[in-house]
């Protein structure tokens, strides 16, 4: 904007700021024309899949946790669900509906930091949630206590926030007793009028145009908004089992990154998460979340990923209405657990972690033995829609901005996609290279 | 932004959930982003302030050399460096590869292993600089963080729990669940801070504080033996999160 760049050059954006992982981004342009965009994530391997090996069918849980910090619950449902479907054991009525409430307790948790700390700062001007604060405290400990509620709701079901204890194959070691509960669900009201105070704010948000195509895949059930196992859905025609999964998307891995990149098998590029679960799912939410997108304009699928903050606030809206809804309902089981013993076989899970579908794939021994492992969290799977988005973003404004105002906006643009470094290594310094004439 | 002692926070080969713990201050985040401040926290804010730092949190365990560089950095930067859970204090659940071959681990992760930059063992950070604090747990607990940060900034010693998880059971009166129902449980060699977590949710401590200072873990062994657990899943059981070596446990 303030001076014209060099025809040819790169852009790098060295470490990505307000996301959760270390990554960077590089940008080539030739002759005034994108000519590549990598997302490098240089985090280093962590190697679960092969240390899972050899370990035992009932440590997933706890083991996989360990890859994200901000979605450990999400591992542990996906792991659970997979290792139940190898045994052949199905976990359903209370102890499913108790995994859905410690489930909302993570979305709630990971939206509400997104939300405020991470993505808002973006839209509102600052460098962090805490210089925005100094402007606009109201606000930030309004973020801070809805993902407060959250937290407090992991505690009481899993133990703590980060790496819940309480959480096995075949459900759970301590039953909450409906005392208390109740509290919760008091608190749980007020996060709700919280969230609906967050979807009118962010929806009056000036977002920058960008409209992208890619498939949309998420879970789908028929009668929820599907969080917990159910069928792959795409918005190009994809409808299969979970046990598919292999058949429908392949990973492979590129030279600039420790995260595998995914793809459907006919090799076009998809997005998992947030905008996906609306546009497959959106009229399977909460009546109180379908009634605060409408207001907010979106009654159909959204199609720019800036906008998808004001989903995560809809979704907010849903995880806690539907909290309240289940502890309504709660009737504490008999038992914490049911059995899973262990057999021989292969067993698939998958789950919608608040950044889109986590799957998951283990091969058992007839004792239990874990012979092999694998783990496809959202952030691969998003990795290749995310760098189509950059191109056409950055193609789009090359001719009027200059590489500091490119690089701000490709961090914004990257960071709505919440991406997790973190999982995805088991991203983000953004570098543009402008090469041929004129290059430094 | 107020005045007050600098304060960075780096990540390496970590989950994200220690330097989250300090986002899920929620209570206290901005009363501490007052009275500190906050110059390089790439998680949280993308102003980044140069170095020295007063108080450098360190959040990960060392697997490459880039990395064991960066740490070499990062503490000829920092006045006070504090390690912070498991990954940066005892190595994290990614030393598990310490005991496997790392060529086989690539090709298992990775179809083409020749991308990919990484050390033959995954070392804690006190192996590489020292080291003025260190605070245990997978993750570390809002309060000790929240101590920590206090004592600085007051200039004092932080009080940290030193006894055993067991200890902090028997304090809270919680059944035990190892004599009681024959529940494998690490409580008694494992360093207290988690108050009794697992116990009071009716299952057995699985370690995540890492060995307490005097941990004998030679005497539990056949405790755990009698109620079935096998030799390997012993091993398994003491080398998870915080990594032993497990000979304790040889015939």
């Amino acid at each position: 904007m303030t001076h014209r760049s060099p025809p040819s050059r790169t852009v790098r954006v060295d470490a990505l700021s307000r996301v959760e992982g270390e990554g960077g981004l590089d940008v080539q342009i030739e002759d005034g024309r994108v000519s590549g965009v990598q997302l490098r994530i240089y985090e280093p391997p962590r190697f679960f899949e092969a240390f899972l090996r050899g370990r035992h069918h009932t440590e997933p849980p706890d083991i996989t946790a360990r890859i994200c910090g901000i979605c450990p619950v999400a591992y542990q449902m996906s792991a659970c669900l997979a290792i139940e479907d190898a045994c052949g054991v199905r976990v359903d009525g209370p102890l499913h509906e108790l995994r859905r409430l410690l489930y909302f307790g993570e979305w709630i948790e990971s939206h509400g930091l997104h939300v405020y700390l991470l993505h808002a700062p973006d839209f509102m001007g600052y460098p962090s949630a805490i210089d925005m604060a100094e402007d606009h405290p109201d606000l930030v400990r309004r973020g801070l206590a809805m993902k407060k509620v959250g937290n407090d709701l992991l505690e009481l079901i899993g133990g703590r926030a980060v790496h819940p204890v309480n959480v096995r194959v075949g459900g759970f070691y301590r039953l909450p007793t409906a005392a208390e509960l109740a509290p919760m669900r008091e608190r749980l009201l007020v996060g709700l009028d919280a969230a609906l105070e967050t979807v009118a704010w962010v929806a009056g948000f000036d977002f920058p145009d960008l409209e992208h195509h890619h498939p949309y895949v998420a879970l789908e059930q028929p009668d929820d908004y599907a969080v917990l196992g159910g069928r792959i859905r795409s918005t190009a025609g994809l409808d299969v089992p979970v046990a598919d999964f292999d058949r429908a998307i392949e990973e492979t891995q590129v030279p600039w990154s420790t995260a595998l990149h995914a793809h459907l098998l006919d090799g076009d590029h998809y997005l998992v998460g947030p905008l996906a679960r609306f546009a497959l799912n959106r009229e399977r939410l909460h009546p109180a979340a379908l009634a605060a997108a409408a207001t907010a304009g979106l009654t159909g699928p959204c199609r720019n990923p800036f906008q998808s903050i004001v989903v995560r606030a809809v979704e907010l809206v849903h995880a806690f209405a539907s909290a309240v809804d289940v502890i309504d309902a709660y009737e504490r089981p008999d038992r914490p657990a049911v059995d899973v013993p262990a057999r021989a076989g292969v067993g698939h899970g998958a789950t919608e972690a608040p950044r889109g579908l986590l799957y998951h794939r283990y091969e058992l021994a007839d004792d239990g033995t874990i012979l092999d492992a694998r783990i496809v969290p959202p952030t691969s799977q998003n990795q290749s829609a995310i760098e189509h988005d950059l191109f056409d973003f950055i193609d789009d404004r090359l001719a009027d901005h200059d590489d500091v105002a490119l690089a701000a906006g490709i961090e914004a643009l990257v960071r709505s996609y919440d991406p997790c470094i973190s999982c995805a290594t088991h991203f983000l310094d953004v570098r543009v290279d402008r090469t041929g004439s004129g290059a430094p | 932004m107020a005045a007050g002692p600098s304060l960075a926070v780096w990540k390496f080969a970590s989950c994200d959930g220690c330097q989250l713990t300090l986002l899920d201050c929620e209570d206290d985040l901005l009363e501490v982003a007052g009275a500190v401040r906050i110059s390089s926290f790439l998680e949280a804010s993308s102003a980044v302030v140069d170095g020295p730092y007063d108080i450098s949190l360190v959040e990960g365990s060392i697997t490459t050399e880039a990395d064991a560089a960066r740490i070499r950095e990062v503490r000829a930067a920092s006045k006070t460096l504090v390690t912070i859970g498991a990954c940066a204090t005892g190595g994290g659940v990614q030393a598990l590869r310490n005991f496997a071959d790392v060529e086989e681990y690539l090709s298992i992760v990775y179809a083409q292993p020749q991308f990919i930059d990484t050390l033959d063992r995954v070392t804690p950070i006190a192996d590489h600089v020292p080291v003025d604090l260190e605070l245990r747990g997978c993750p570390v607990t809002r309060a000790q963080l929240l101590e920590v940060l206090a004592a600085l900034l007051a200039g004092r010693r932080p009080v940290l729990p030193s006894s055993s998880v067991c200890e902090e059971c028997k304090r809270a009166g919680n059944p035990c669940v190892l004599v009681a129902h024959g529940t494998p449980c690490l409580g008694p060699v494992t360093h207290a801070g988690c108050g009794a977590l697992c116990p009071s949710y009716h299952r057995g401590c699985y370690g995540c504080f890492g060995p307490h200072d005097s941990a004998r873990p030679g005497p539990l062994v056949p405790l755990l033996r009698a109620v079935g657990s096998s030799d390997p899943r012993i091993v398994d059981l003491l080398r998870t999160f915080n990594v032993h070596d497990g000979s304790v446990v040889s015939p």
